[in-house]
């Protein structure tokens, strides 16, 4: 009896863990590995890697011409991001103070697209903005424009994509850490004299914060990384670093270049990441888990 | 605060969200060659999409990876799930089983095809149907958790000290408690993978596209009223399932 089950006590955890853990060492771990290993390497004459070490492709990422697209990335998801936080702190707030059979229904109707092809979501927005679209015919109707504006095909049209896009992944944290304020903290800020701005400013927002965090993490993440909208609804005049990565690896095929860009996708993400943690600490006294 | 404008940005989401599903829908039932002007209502494009051999094969491509993937992803991540809350409290393997659900889509994209390419393996749906399985098994790790710490230990003590063994306790207590959260990560990780772009993109071999490849092709060459067809019918398979899932956890909801 004893036997069976010390040995029990060995098996059970190689037979539940096992097969996970490998399946993610060989298709997680390994592929991250070989990307991050890439980054120090050259790239051969006809594509691959030839492995000799060099710190050429850092340097190069340096270069005005990269530079440019990876501060005109950032500043797309950065307006991105603020746009999605305007809209969605008082959607949210609305959300959470609504009677509760409402509730869910308003927080499945904000997360209903975003279960919809996000290719058939980014079309939407090509029949909605180009020149004979839904858009220009409206505006041209009410006699607001003679001409049809040049909306396609335009870094905002590339702002509303994402928008559109990583909205929803806005809402849901910002609503989960608004729903948890205490609304008497609201009413004894009212009672000691702040009014609707001061009491929003120094109670709601700072204990709200590590939500707005997390909130800003989903949307920009993805953003920075995207390369079908920008190609789709920017129509190629303005490339975003998603677009370079995915160039690199499968047009230019210069792998260790391509290896170095997706590098700075994963260090933005691993900053925002801890930001947003400490700031979880900071504000809440615990992480936040939206 | 509690004017009528505080209400604004609230409606103006859900008018942001839904107007292009509208216009898309309305669009789909066009009789006229463009998704721009109407022309009269028609089911036209409903017909030109049924017999699109490009799309079938691009939906039959995508659900033998999504079937496949769901349940490679359903039993990995559930045994995982299960051994993590047993065995280990380490945060590096915890962090280590989320990591593929936060990732960059991208550079998990990148990440395979580099690895494929290394071990020259030939690209075609087997090797999307195992990438695909790598960020199932995460979301269905991470519901099959969460369910974990509400779980009742008590019983599978019971069931043990009743002389049932590990694998008994295991099929006949275990795993019909944590059923909503592994039907949920289930449905969760056949969603995902049936929408999935990008990692397809660079996994799939140039023979066999799934369904978002050929969208993407499509949308690319140009704008034609039968991808709104395609995305009616494909709002509302996802529609359906979302409301499903809804079901499913709202019923586990009031089981508790």
């Amino acid at each position: 009896m004893r036997t069976t089950r010390r040995r029990r006590l060995r098996v059970e955890p190689l037979v539940l863990l096992g097969p996970g853990l490998a399946y993610l060492l060989v298709f997680l771990v390994v592929p991250l590995g070989l990307v991050l290993s890439y980054t120090v390497f050259q790239r051969g004459r006809f594509g691959g890697i030839v492995y000799e070490a060099t710190a050429e492709n850092f340097t190069r990422v340096a270069d005005p011409l990269y530079l440019d697209v990876l501060l005109h990335s950032v500043k797309i998801a950065g307006i991105t991001t603020l746009l999605a936080l305007a809209l969605g702190y008082p959607t949210a707030y609305v959300i959470a103070k609504l009677p509760a059979k409402w509730k869910t229904l308003a927080l499945i109707a904000v997360v209903l697209p975003f279960w919809t092809n996000f290719l058939i979501r980014t079309y939407a927005w090509i029949v909605l903005l180009n020149s004979q679209g839904v858009v220009n015919s409206a505006l041209g109707d009410l006699g607001l424009i003679d001409e049809p504006l040049q909306l396609l095909y335009t870094d905002g049209a590339i702002v509303i994509g994402l928008l559109y896009a990583y909205l929803p992944l806005m809402v849901l944290p910002l609503y989960s850490a608004i729903e948890r304020l205490d609304p008497q903290l609201g009413e004894a800020s009212a009672n000691l004299g702040a009014g609707p701005v001061r009491t929003f400013l120094s109670v709601t927002l700072p204990l709200t914060l590590p939500g707005v965090l997390t909130g800003c993490v989903f949307v920009f993440v993805p953003s920075l990384g995207n390369f079908v909208i920008p190609e789709l609804l920017g129509g190629g005049h303005s490339v975003m670093v998603g677009n370079l990565v995915r160039d690199q690896f499968l047009k230019a095929r210069d792998w260790p270049f391509g290896s170095v860009l997706a590098l700075t996708l994963i260090a933005v993400l691993v900053l925002l990441l801890m930001a947003q943690a400490w700031a979880a600490r900071r504000f809440s006294g615990e992480g936040d888990r939206a | 605060m509690r004017s009528r404008w505080a209400f604004a940005p609230f409606w103006l989401t859900y008018l942001f969200l839904y107007a292009p599903i509208a216009v898309l829908v309305v669009m789909s039932f066009n009789a006229a060659d463009t998704p721009y002007t109407w022309g009269g209502f028609s089911t036209h494009w409903y017909g030109e999409l049924a017999s699109d051999t490009k799309i079938r094969e691009g939906l039959v491509n995508t659900l033998i990876v999504a079937t496949g993937s769901t349940v490679l992803a359903t039993v990995l991540g559930t045994l995982l799930a299960v051994g993590m809350a047993r065995y280990t409290r380490s945060k590096v393997l915890g962090a280590l089983a989320t990591l593929p659900a936060i990732l960059p889509d991208l550079v998990l994209a990148i990440g395979l095809l580099a690895f494929y390419s290394a071990i020259q393996a030939t690209l075609g749906l087997h090797s999307v149907l195992a990438a695909h399985t790598v960020f199932g098994m995460a979301f269905v790790a991470t519901v099959v958790r969460t369910r974990l710490t509400h779980a009742d230990l008590s019983l599978e003590e019971a069931s043990r000290d009743l002389g049932a063994g590990a694998f008994t306790t295991f099929v006949r207590i275990t795993l019909p408690g944590l059923m909503p959260g592994i039907v949920a990560g289930a449905l969760l990780a056949f969603t995902l993978s049936i929408d999935e772009f990008v990692i397809a993109f660079f996994t799939a071999g140039p023979k066999d596209p799934t369904l978002p490849i050929v969208i993407y092709s499509m949308v690319r060459f140009g704008v034609t009223p039968e991808i709104n067809a395609l995305a009616t019918v494909l709002l509302a398979v996802s529609f359906t399932a979302v409301i499903l899932v809804q079901r499913v956890t709202r019923l586990t909801d009031s089981l508790r």
